[in-house]
C-alpha cells in the first residue's frame, strides 16, 4: 500500500514543480521541454488512477505532437525573448495575490467537499471490472458517444484545415511548376517559326 | 498513506493555479500563455479522470478524450495565428496586438 502512495508523491511533485518551471523559465525552450516533463508526469497519475488508456494517449497527442509544435514555434520564431520578460516582476505581486487567493478558495472547496448521496446511484456508464481499460472506453465511446467522438474528429478536421489555410502563404518572385498550364501547351502557343532571311539578323 | 480523491483533486487545483499565475506573470509572451493554458487544461483533465476513477463511471475519461481533442485544436490554431502574426509584424509582444483598438 506504500507503493502507491510514493509514486504518487513522486509524479505530483514533479508534475507541479515542472509546472512552476514553465511558468518560470527564462528560456521558452525550457519552458517547453518542463511543459514535456509535467505532462509524462500527469500520464503517471493517469496510470496510478487506473487510466491508462488516457496515460497513453496524454503521451502521444501532448509530448509527441502539441509539446514539439510549440517547439518548433518557438525555434522557428526569432524573437528576443528577454525583452518580452520585462514586466515579470511588475506583475509579480498581483500575479501571487491572485494566485494564493485562487488556491486557497479551491483547497478550501477540496478540503470540504461531499459527493452527494444520489450520486453514486446515477452513474452513467459504470466501469466494468472484466475488461481492460481501453476497452472499455471503446464501448462506451464508440456506441453511446458516437456523434461526440465524430464532432471531436470534425474538430480537428477544422484545426488542421486553419491552420494550413494560415500558415500558407505564396511567395512572390519563386518559380513553381504548374502542371495543368505545362499540359494545356499547344503547338501554336509552345512553337514560334521565325524566317530568318540570309545576311540578316533577328 | 492510503490515496484519496481529495489528492488528485489538489494536485489538479495546484496546477490550475500555477496555469492563472503563468498567464498574469508572462503579460507578454503569448507562447508561456499558450502553453499556460495547456496546463490548466491539463488539471481540468486531472479532475475529470480522478472523478471517473473514482465514482466508477467511464463517462468522465470519455470527457476527458474530448477535452483533450480540444486542446491539441486549441494549440494548432494558436501557434498558428501566432506564426501568421509574427510574420505580418515582426513581434509577439501581446502590447502590440492592438490593431482593433476602437
Amino acid at each position: 500500500m506504500i507503493l502507491p502512495a510514493l509514486f504518487f508523491y513522486l509524479f505530483a511533485g514533479v508534475c507541479v514543480a515542472s509546472a512552476f518551471m514553465v511558468i518560470a523559465a527564462k528560456n521558452p525552450v525550457h519552458s517547453v521541454l518542463f511543459l514535456i516533463l509535467a505532462f509524462v508526469n500527469a500520464s503517471g497519475l493517469f496510470v496510478l488512477m487506473g487510466a491508462e488508456f488516457l496515460a497513453m494517449i496524454l503521451i502521444v497527442v501532448y509530448v509527441g505532437a502539441v509539446a514539439v509544435l510549440f517547439l518548433f514555434v518557438v525555434m522557428m520564431l526569432d524573437v528576443d525573448f528577454a525583452e518580452l520578460r520585462q514586466g515579470f516582476l511588475q506583475y509579480l505581486p498581483v500575479g501571487a495575490l491572485v494566485g494564493v487567493v485562487f488556491l486557497v478558495e479551491l483547497l478550501l472547496v477540496v478540503g470540504t467537499w461531499v459527493i452527494g448521496p444520489g450520486i453514486p446511484r446515477a452513474i452513467t456508464a459504470p466501469i466494468p471490472q472484466a475488461i481492460t481499460n481501453t476497452e472499455a472506453l471503446g464501448r462506451v465511446l464508440y456506441t453511446q458517444y458516437i456523434y461526440y467522438f465524430q464532432a471531436a474528429g470534425l474538430i480537428l478536421l477544422v484545426a488542421m484545415i486553419g491552420a494550413i489555410v494560415l500558415t500558407l502563404r505564396h511567395r512572390p518572385n519563386v518559380k513553381r511548376q504548374n502542371i495543368s498550364d505545362q499540359v494545356a501547351r499547344t503547338r501554336a502557343t509552345a512553337i514560334d517559326v521565325v524566317k530568318v532571311r540570309p545576311g540578316q539578323g533577328l | 498513506m492510503i490515496i484519496t480523491l481529495g489528492h488528485y483533486l489538489s494536485v489538479a487545483a495546484v496546477l490550475f493555479t500555477l496555469g492563472i499565475l503563468g498567464i498574469f506573470l508572462n503579460r507578454k509572451n503569448v507562447i508561456v500563455i499558450l502553453m499556460s493554458i495547456e496546463l490548466i487544461l491539463l488539471a481540468v483533465n486531472i479532475n475529470l479522470v480522478a472523478f471517473s476513477t473514482h465514482l466508477g463511471d467511464i463517462v468522465g475519461q470519455v470527457f476527458a478524450m474530448l477535452v483533450l481533442t480540444v486542446a491539441a485544436a486549441e494549440a494548432a490554431i494558436g501557434l498558428a495565428i501566432l506564426v501568421v502574426y509574427y510574420r505580418n509584424r515582426g513581434s509577439i509582444a501581446v502590447e502590440d496586438i492592438n490593431l482593433m483598438k476602437g
